[in-house]
This record gives structure tokens, C-alpha cells and sequence, in this order.
């Protein structure tokens, strides 16, 4: 089985993230990085599947060069080779047009699964996974928790809303987009940070895999939130701050 | 080419309470033109949803309706929406933002060489300067806004977050209903569904409690718990959890609040380094009053706040939960 698995490098968690002067996307310099979290169990649930059933696990990023350290902690953790489609701005693609240029990468491979993260903590579109797939003709599943193959294709454990779920039967080849926190992640061993530098690497420029559509959702200009409520901060020592907030839940709130 | 609909979810044979607020949203871009929304509901047998909607404040509902839709699939709502949008040329498209629609509605746009504008929180631009509506919705787990636009030629797709439109239309009389019959063959619909499950037994009734305090990814480690179940206790709330807290398992799934947990309304929510993703917002920015306490104070779980305290929780916690008891004896 050979499964290809799309992750992307996205800003870490609690980065502080600047509005840079275009006003349509953020300041980069100085921010940290980090694999996106439902792509890391995405690539968590390939290499369970490898151990399991034996597979190819290839690794495949959009991004700037940047995303090669993301793409590295990837293969050292178990994936066997990267492909690392070289976009610098990525962020000007809508959903539809990072989807053709992943998908124009995946085509050559003829992959029997294609796994993603659910979506990314940068923009959000949650979309990557689900185009990909009408893209290549593919079966879909998303907000996936689990996957067991089975001897006709794969039978995975699909999260609903409020607490419920149900399993879904698909034939291979298909693309399933994977939910965080169905499973353990595990860590880059030593030994696996030494192979890792001997993986098969290879570049792509974007420029070679066609031309993406035109945006047709075109993000116009970033700006921070509206608040939603007008948030009283209470300051002061720690001892301070809580006597006046029960103060508050007692006399302004009462519910204390 | 005209028109907005509006596609209505099917949640146990009524229509879901987000599907009222996507009414509201096309509503807002029907009046543009000064026309209504027209609603689509979809399945094997759909007339009982359909009766639902027609009093809804829309113009029209639409029954996409076929044997083959009875469960949700993504190939057969794909197809079937795909030939009503062909056949009727709409303007908009407008869908809740619920996990079905995150499963097709993508596809389905991309099919049309459309690209969907999902998980809106607000729509502006209204007036006839702006050259069009503009779309926020939010980027970098809601420590910034998007405002976007739909270019090209075709359908826009938008869909909408729960709870940023309200849905409050007035009952009005009947709308007209038609039918539309979708072409669909059983090898079209790839993946076979079975029929949902529980997770685990609930046992706790989140929904109902009146006071809750909650706890996220800012408590570190499972030890760390007892100095927020204390507080907990002190107040005499339930606990509830953010969702990487029950991932790993040192809260069970039941306490999780969030799009993917329950749906909590307490009178007070303390939310204890909780950053405030979007998905766990949905699921208490209901609640009337909202307490935050977390040491980054451009975290998003401030703008949703009543009252908020910036500072380690290691600090602040255990100052709270002596302060309540000082004045509860």
C-alpha cells in the first residue's frame, strides 16, 4: 500500500501573530513553526497503518523553503520519502487552487490512500482534503478518528456533532481527513533524526505543476477581531484580582 | 441566473437549529435585491421538513428529493445539489457551517469551479459602494479576521458559523413548494454509512448545569487538575473540558464542551487557560456570563469574555478558589 499524507507548516499555537503592512497577510519574520496538529495525527495514523499492513508513507508539503524543518520532522518520525512542492506564497491560493497544485503533485504517485489533517491553524479553510479528493476522483471521508483496512478497503470511525459518531465503509484508492486526538502522537527518535537525513527528498516548483485557478474566495485584507462583548480585565496581584472578581460574582453576577 | 438558497440540515427529522441561522444570513443577501431566501431541504422523504420551512420566512422551499439521499453520503448530496444548481443558476448559496457541509459542500463547489467561503461570522459590504458583500470569517484560531470577497463568474458558496446570526424570523404564512428530482445512480455513492453511535454513556448533563468551570491546555499536566476541580468545588460547579483535555483522556469525553462536545448555557462560564479556538467557543458563547483566565491576553477567549483576568493560572486559581471560600463562610 502506498499512502501519501498532505501536511502543512503553519504559525506554533501560541505565536504572536502581526498584521504585516499589505494588510492581507501576517508579519513572518520571527514567528515559529510547527507541523499543523491534525496533520501530525494524519501522518501518525499512516505510520500505524504501515507498522500494521506494511506501506509507503510519503510525505507531501506545500511551502516556502521554510517547511522543509516540518517536512524533515516527518520523515524522522517514520515517513520513508518527502516531496516538497516549493510555493512561497501559498496564502494567495484559495482553497480550490492549494488543492489543484497537491493534487497535481499526488497524480504521478497513484497512491491507494491519501490522508490529511481536518484543517489547518493558519487560515482554516478545512477544505484542502475534500478538493483534493473531487480533484482525483476519489472517495471522501473527513473528521476522521480511526481507520481499519479491511479486505474490500477500509472501514474508519467518523466524528459527528455533540458526542456522537458512526463508521463509514470505503473502497481504496480514497482520501480520508483526519481529526486530532484519536490517537497517541509519537516522537522523533534519535535514530530516526539520523535516517531521516538519508530519505529521499525531492523538490517540485509549483510553477511545474500547471496554473491553479484565479481565487474566486479572495482574501481582501486581515484585521483583528471585533470584539464580541466589551471584557472588563481585572487587574492587580493574583490575591487582589480574585477578591475582586468574586466581588463581581457576587454582587454584579450573582452566582456566587 | 438569481436567486439565493439556502440548504436546511436534517437533525433526527427536524430541521437544525443552525440551519434557521443560515436563513437569517440569506436573508440578509436576498434583501440586497429585495427578494426572500429560497429554502432547500433534501433526502428520501422530505415533506415534513419541508412543512417545517415553509412558514420560516422564505420565499419558496425547494424538495431535492430521491431514494438514494435517504442517508447522508457526500457523493449523493454532491450530485444532487450539483444538478439543482446547474438547472437553477443561483446567486448564493448558503449553507450552516455544520460538520456534514465541511464533508460535500467543498467538493461540491469545486465541481463548479467555485470555491466555498466557509465558516462565516459576519457578512458587510452591504451597500452599493462596496461592489459586492464582504465575508469575515476568522483566521489564526480567531487571533485575527478575514474579510473576503467571491470573484468570478457563478454561484458564491458561503457558510455560516453557529451562533453569529441570529434566527429570529417571524412565522409567516406557507411559502410555495416544488420538487426537484435528481438524477443519481447507486454506483455514484462510493462510501456506505452506517448509523450513528454514542461515544460513551453520558452520565453528566453539561446542557442543564448552571455553573461550570472549565479547563483547558494552559493546566499543563492531568496533576495539575485537582487545583481546578477544587475551584470547582468552592463554587460548586460542574467541570468541563476543552477538547485536548479529554484527548488525553485526563477528563472523560463527557465533560467536553465544544463543537465536537456539548453545547453548555450556564449562568457562569470560567474558562481556565482556555485559549478560545473557535471550536470550543460555539459551544459556550451562549453562556450569560463568561469568566477568563489566561496568562496570553491577546487569546481569543477575551473577546467572548464578561470578566477577564491576565496571569499564570498557578497563581490566580488558587487565589480564587480561598477567595470564594472566604466568602461563602
Amino acid at each position: 500500500m502506498k499512502i501519501i499524507v498532505a501536511i502543512k507548516q503553519v504559525p506554533e499555537r501560541d505565536a504572536q501573530v502581526r498584521i504585516d503592512s499589505s494588510g492581507k497577510w501576517i508579519e513572518e519574520t520571527d514567528l515559529q513553526y510547527a507541523m499543523n496538529e491534525s496533520d501530525a495525527y494524519a501522518l501518525e495514523e499512516a505510520l500505524q497503518l504501515k507498522e500494521k499492513h506494511g506501506a509507503e508513507v510519503v510525505v507531501l508539503s506545500a511551502g516556502p523553503e521554510r517547511a522543509g524543518t516540518t517536512i524533515r520532522e516527518a520523515l524522522a518520525k517514520g515517513a520513508d520519502r518527502a516531496i516538497h512542492v516549493e510555493a512561497d506564497s501559498l496564502h494567495q491560493h484559495d482553497a480550490l487552487g492549494a488543492a489543484q497544485l497537491l493534487a497535481a503533485a499526488v497524480k504521478p504517485e497513484s497512491p491507494d490512500l491519501i490522508l490529511t489533517g481536518l484543517q489547518s491553524d493558519d487560515l482554516g479553510y478545512g477544505q484542502t482534503g475534500v478538493i483534493m479528493a473531487e480533484l482525483l476522483g476519489l472517495p471522501h471521508a473527513s473528521l476522521i478518528l480511526h481507520v481499519e483496512k479491511t479486505d474490500t478497503g477500509l472501514t474508519v470511525k467518523r466524528e459527528l456533532e455533540e458526542g456522537w459518531f458512526q463508521n463509514i465503509d470505503l473502497p481504496l484508492p480514497a482520501l480520508l481527513m483526519i481529526q486530532s486526538g484519536g490517537t497517541k502522537l509519537r516522537y522523533a527518535t534519535l535514530m530516526g533524526i539520523k535516517k531521516a537525513k538519508t530519505k529521499e527528498f525531492r523538490k517540485i516548483a509549483a510553477t511545474d505543476l500547471g496554473h491553479p485557478n484565479e481565487p474566486t474566495a479572495v482574501l481582501e485584507k486581515i484585521t483583528l477581531p471585533q470584539k464580541q462583548k466589551s471584557t472588563q480585565i481585572i487587574s492587580g496581584s493574583p490575591k487582589e484580582a480574585a477578591a475582586t472578581l468574586v466581588e463581581k460574582l457576587k454582587f454584579e453576577v450573582r452566582v456566587i | 441566473m438569481s436567486g439565493v438558497y439556502v440548504v436546511l440540515e436534517d437533525r433526527g427529522g427536524r430541521i437544525s437549529r443552525i440551519s434557521w441561522e443560515a436563513v437569517a444570513a440569506a436573508n440578509i443577501l436576498a434583501a440586497q435585491s429585495g427578494t426572500k431566501a429560497n429554502a432547500i431541504v433534501i433526502g428520501a422523504q422530505t415533506e415534513a421538513l419541508a412543512k417545517e420551512a415553509a412558514t420560516k420566512g422564505v420565499a419558496k422551499v425547494v424538495r431535492i428529493e430521491h431514494p438514494l439521499l435517504a442517508q447522508y453520503t457526500p457523493d449523493g448530496f454532491t450530485a444532487a445539489l450539483e444538478q439543482f444548481i446547474r438547472a437553477e443558476s443561483p446567486n448564493y448559496i448558503v449553507f450552516p457551517h455544520s460538520y456534514q457541509v465541511r464533508d460535500y459542500a467543498p467538493a461540491l463547489a469545486a465541481r463548479l469551479g467555485r470555491v466555498l467561503i466557509g465558516d462565516v461570522t459576519a457578512i458587510g459590504g452591504l451597500t452599493a459602494a462596496s461592489n459586492g458583500p464582504i465575508f469575515t470569517r476568522q483566521l489564526m484560531q480567531g487571533r485575527l479576521s478575514g474579510n473576503y470577497k467571491s470573484a468570478g463568474t457563478g454561484p458564491a458558496f458561503i457558510s455560516v458559523q453557529s451562533g453569529a446570526f441570529r434566527a429570529d424570523a417571524p412565522e409567516t404564512s406557507a411559502a410555495e413548494t416544488t420538487t426537484f428530482t435528481p438524477t443519481i445512480d447507486a454506483t455514484q455513492i462510493r462510501t456506505k454509512p452506517g448509523e450513528p453511535f454514542r461515544g460513551a454513556a453520558q452520565t453528566v448533563d453539561l446542557g442543564s448545569a448552571q455553573l461550570i468551570v472549565a479547563v483547558g491546555r494552559g493546566i499543563k499536566e492531568a496533576d495539575n487538575l485537582p487545583l481546578v476541580q477544587d475551584l470547582a468545588t468552592a463554587i460548586g460547579a460542574e467541570i468541563a473540558a476543552s477538547r485536548p483535555i479529554c484527548d488525553n483522556g485526563w477528563l472523560p469525553i463527557e465533560r467536553q464542551v465544544g463543537s465536537s462536545g456539548q453545547t453548555v448555557a450556564p449562568k457562569l462560564y470560567l474558562a481556565v487557560g482556555i485559549s478560545g479556538a473557535i471550536q470550543h467557543l460555539v459551544g459556550m458563547k451562549g453562556a450569560q456570563c463568561i469568566v477568563a483566565i489566561n496568562k496570553d491576553a491577546e487569546a481569543p477567549i477575551f473577546e467572548v469574555a464578561d470578566y477577564g483576568i491576565v496571569g499564570d493560572l498557578f497563581e490566580v486559581v488558587p487565589a480564587l478558589t480561598e477567595a470564594v471560600k472566604a466568602t461563602k463562610q
